[in-house]
């Protein structure tokens, strides 16, 4: 009993899946971190060559493509974070670049010069995307964050100056772990886990974090993206967490290859990742629709060469599990919606200078975000191998009947397993797709959401004439909801939902039991709870109003993509 | 280039009606073949006789009754039969097949999942989850990703007499293209890849409600103005109804659309144009159909159509009329005037 005390001081909720640190196999990997950057430098190398060959293209083409993106980059898109000889580095490169071309009579030489230049390029990526992992980082972190976690749950839950000290409300007590978890666990020694979950919050990657030490498991690799590195706190410790750095702006082909290698390599090695296919936070509040599918690719690749060559991790297996987070209420909500109102439709990665710069600003951010919920759920979803089949505990896969199948075949033609890189792309789209197929059905959905959805729904069928930026500047006096008609509709909408849930195309939260009025109130009650305006709340006992509609049409969107508004 | 080294090696075909065995003979010019025939006295007769019911096999073709057997031995097959026994077939396929198979159907019709107590003449509407294109049930129902169609205007008797001919093997994967062409291409016929699996599906599909409508006025002996305004506004509405169900309207204008659409629309060879045909000579359906020995895809296609254009609410005139006559007694002089007098807005506004 006195180990198992001991964990749940340390926050954690299951034994140990790996029990020395030393063992993970993310440890393992930066044991011998020199060694595994040399392997992704070579390994890159490699992969550009190739890709001229397809393309038809020469390294030289491919340099210059990457200097004129980098040199436009640079003054369009300036960071803090930017390293400051990148400037004449690349200055450099392009005098480089001028003096190879005299060496058009000589092929060999020109070729040799060229690799050379790409080699250092990519070795510079390399280190710019390049982590570590630190146990005794690890152990700091875990002791230092459950304690920083309660003492805030307990200050925000407004409990006596006795609990905050005695730490009687856990982390486990607001965020609920559920769905696959046990598998999870089985699974981490029985292949390599790709995790990829939804991105709606900042304190996402933290919550995941958490999460997966909570249970037990051995650190992920994850690759954050660099603007969270301008907080100074995040920093410090994802640089040593195995947090790997993504700079979404440089797009060009060689850091484009060089990540994805470095991603590759690490799943081949064994090590646990995770990615937010998203790329980034949901800007509209609604589920991930479309994937960005170069990281995903990584475990394709990394898939196909554990059968090629001889795999180094546990065994040759990679399992996908996609995980969806429900929060009642999301802190930048209001941002988000304004930026994706503004800018619909245009790919936009830009730096929020005004929620993580300051330590004192991140922890006011995670203070806010956790007094305000009063439920967070991180739901596992059902375990898959790369090609949609689900997997047992043992990580075989099953198709739809049930039988068993053997992924190395996905690879095969006349017996052997072939690259054939346009198949694996093809591969890599159709995961894509079943990921997203996928967040639906693991979508747990909240009180909160529905009274928004059915809120934003009855102003729309209300107003047929008004497309969506009309229906946002409907005045406030138009803004009401008469409680008798709202109750109805949520009853409608309830029982379409408790139907596809015991087809089990959705989750509820075990909330959703209770009588309409209690769910309506809990779902107002909670929905967004933090804002200044509210998206919903009541005018009086019969008048519900929306004092900001943005806010409503963010949380609404969440259960978009279910065909519900057949029933409004 | 086409002719590849891999050639000693067997490829399967399923269904040995007449557009199966025609494709098997065609595939026999290069490579060994294994036709399967559900019925096992049918595959025992062509074994025996090489010959069954006026149709002939290839020396290079040997037949089978087992899918066990045919999936051992062929890692790309061809499945041609009915789309409405393709679900059925693909059960008995389904144990057997593993994720390096390929399959390549040449099947124009669409799997359609009806509501409890429906049948295709009373259901009213369907939506995209109740219908699925052929390469869809494969996904659904086998561990198969890498699935591709074959379709064009591939009139099966004409292939057998060896004239020259084309068709489009398209899938989203370029092996599958590359194994279709290197099975299927000769000197006398062409294979061209196309990436737009879904588009050369429906294309396919969707022609065959044209060729009962030009059987129709075939039979209703109007003559080639007629004909060629039935082609013109068929092709408009394939590209429609396409567009509705997110096709991409490019499909449309090659091999698979209207050089199907023209092939069918003319020729008496086909099953769907002579259904028109009959009908317009005072048959009843349900005459011809009894008396049909391969079933006509394009009857089922009309009544999904309809029920897809309700529920999506897009206008589908032909159909609707064809519709009309086949299973609601309209009579064909009427909905021929009917269409007359529909408003279309534009020559071309499809692209």
């Amino acid at each position: 009993m006195e180990s198992v005390q001991h964990y749940i001081q340390e926050g954690i909720l299951y034994k140990p899946v790996v029990p020395n640190i030393h063992d993970w196999p993310i440890a393992q990997l930066f044991k011998k971190k020199q060694h595994f950057l040399e392997e992704v430098i070579r390994e890159t190398m490699n992969g550009l060559h190739a890709q001229t060959k397809i393309d038809h293209t020469s390294v030289s083409d491919l340099i210059a493509k990457t200097m004129f993106m980098e040199r436009i980059r640079m003054t369009e898109d300036p960071w803090k974070v930017d390293p400051k000889d990148e400037g004449k580095y690349w200055s450099d490169i392009k005098k480089d670049m001028v003096r190879i071309q005299q060496l058009e009579h000589d092929p060999e030489a020109f070729t040799q010069r060229s690799d050379q230049m790409l080699e250092s390029i990519v070795s510079r990526y390399v280190n710019e995307i390049a982590s570590t992992f630190r146990p005794a980082s690890y152990h700091f972190a875990k002791r230092f964050l459950p304690f920083f976690f309660s003492t805030l749950l307990n200050a925000s839950a407004g409990k006596t100056v006795k609990s905050v000290i005695n730490h009687s409300v856990g982390l486990q007590e607001k965020v609920h772990l559920l769905g696959e978890t046990e598998a999870m666990r089985k699974l981490a020694t029985k292949g390599t886990i790709v995790l990829v979950p939804t991105h709606f919050s900042n304190v996402d990657s933290i919550l995941v974090g958490w999460s997966l030490h909570a249970l037990g498991l051995p650190a992920f690799i994850y690759g954050a993206g660099l603007n969270l590195y301008n907080s100074a706190i995040l920093a410090y410790f994802m640089k040593r967490l195995g947090a790997y750095k993504v700079d979404r702006r440089k797009k060009n082909p060689i850091y484009r290859q060089t990540l994805n290698t470095y991603s590759t390599i690490s799943i081949l090695e064994g090590v646990h990742s995770l990615f937010f296919p998203g790329g980034t936070r949901s800007r509209s509040g609604m589920i991930e629709k479309k994937l960005k599918l170069g990281l995903l690719g990584t475990a394709i690749e990394a898939q196909k060469r554990n059968f090629l060559a001889p795999p180094r991790g546990v065994s040759e297996k990679i399992f996908v599990v996609p995980m969806v987070m429900s929060y009642h209420f999301v802190l930048e909500a209001a941002s988000l919606i304004n930026q994706h109102l503004t800018f619909t439709g245009q790919e936009q990665y830009y730096i929020n200078n005004d929620e993580f710069a300051s330590y004192r600003k991140f922890l006011k951010f995670i203070w806010t975000t956790f007094s305000a919920s009063s439920e967070i759920a991180l739901s596992f979803g059902k375990p898959m191998d790369l090609f949609g089949n689900f997997v047992d505990e043992n990580g075989n896969s099953f198709d739809n009947h049930g039988r068993r199948v053997d992924i190395k075949s996905y690879f095969m033609t006349r017996g052997e397993v072939k690259e054939d890189w346009q198949r694996d792309a093809e591969y890599t789209r159709m995961l894509g797709d079943k990921i997203v197929e996928r967040y639906h059905v693991e979508n747990r959905v909240f009180s909160s959401h529905i009274v928004a959805f059915v809120a934003y729904q009855m102003l729309k069928k209300r107003n047929p004439e008004l497309d969506l930026y009309g229906i946002l500047r409907i005045p406030p006096e138009e803004r009401t909801l008469d409680m008798g008609e709202y109750r109805k509709t949520i009853e409608r909408v309830l029982e379409r939902l408790r139907n596809m849930a015991d087809q089990g195309k959705v989750h509820l939260a075990t909330h959703l039991v209770n009588d309409v009025q209690t769910i309506i109130e809990h779902g107002v009650q909670n929905l967004g709870i933090y804002h200044a305006q509210r998206p919903l709340s009541f005018q009086d006992s019969q008048t519900l109003v929306s004092e900001n509609i943005n806010l409503l049409y963010y949380y609404h969107n969440r259960l978009e993509g279910y065909g519900l508004s057949s029933v409004i | 280039m086409g002719f590849q080294a891999s050639s000693n090696e067997t490829v399967g075909v399923i269904g040995s009606g007449s557009f199966g065995t025609a494709l098997a003979n065609l595939l026999a010019e290069n490579r060994r073949v294994l036709l399967y025939a559900r019925r096992p006295e049918v595959a025992e007769k062509f074994q025996k006789d090489r010959t069954y019911r006026g149709r002939s096999i290839h020396a290079k073709v040997s037949m089978t009754n087992s899918l066990s057997e045919l999936a051992k031995e062929c890692e790309l097959i061809f499945p041609v039969v009915p789309s409405e026994n393709f679900r059925e077939m693909l059960a008995g396929l389904g144990p057997f097949l593993k994720p390096s198979h390929k399959l390549i159907h040449g099947i124009k019709g669409l799997d359609v999942q009806l509501p409890k107590g429906e049948d295709l003449r009373t259901v009213e509407k369907l939506n995209r989850s109740q219908v699925k294109t052929m390469s869809e049930v494969i996904m659904e129902e086998t561990v198969v990703l890498r699935v591709g169609c074959a379709a064009g205007p591939n009139l099966a008797s004409e292939i057998e007499e060896g004239q020259p001919a084309a068709t489009v093997v398209a899938s989203h994967f370029d092996e599958v293209i590359r194994e279709g062409q290197g099975a299927l291409r000769s000197s006398r016929f062409r294979v061209h890849g196309n990436h737009d699996l879904f588009g050369i599906e429906l294309a396919g599909v969707l022609k065959n409600i044209m060729a009962i409508a030009a059987g129709i006025l075939h039979g209703l002996n109007y003559g080639d103005n007629t004909r060629a305004l039935l082609v013109t506004r068929g092709l408009a509405e394939m590209v429609h109804i396409g567009k509705a169900l997110g096709a991409d309207p490019k499909a449309f204008l090659g091999l698979a659309g209207i050089g199907d659409l023209v092939a069918t629309s003319s020729s008496p060879r086909s099953r769907n144009f002579t259904v028109g045909f009959r009908l317009a000579k005072g048959e009843t359906l349900d005459q011809i159909l009894e008396s049909m020995e391969e079933v006509a895809e394009g009857i089922k296609t009309v009544c999904v159509v309809k029920a897809l254009a309700a529920n999506y609410k897009f206008s589908a005139p032909i159909t609707q009329t064809l519709y009309k006559t086949l299973f609601e007694d309209m009579d064909l002089q009427h909905g021929m005037r009917l269409l007359m007098e529909f408003p279309f807005r534009e020559d071309v506004e499809f692209i």
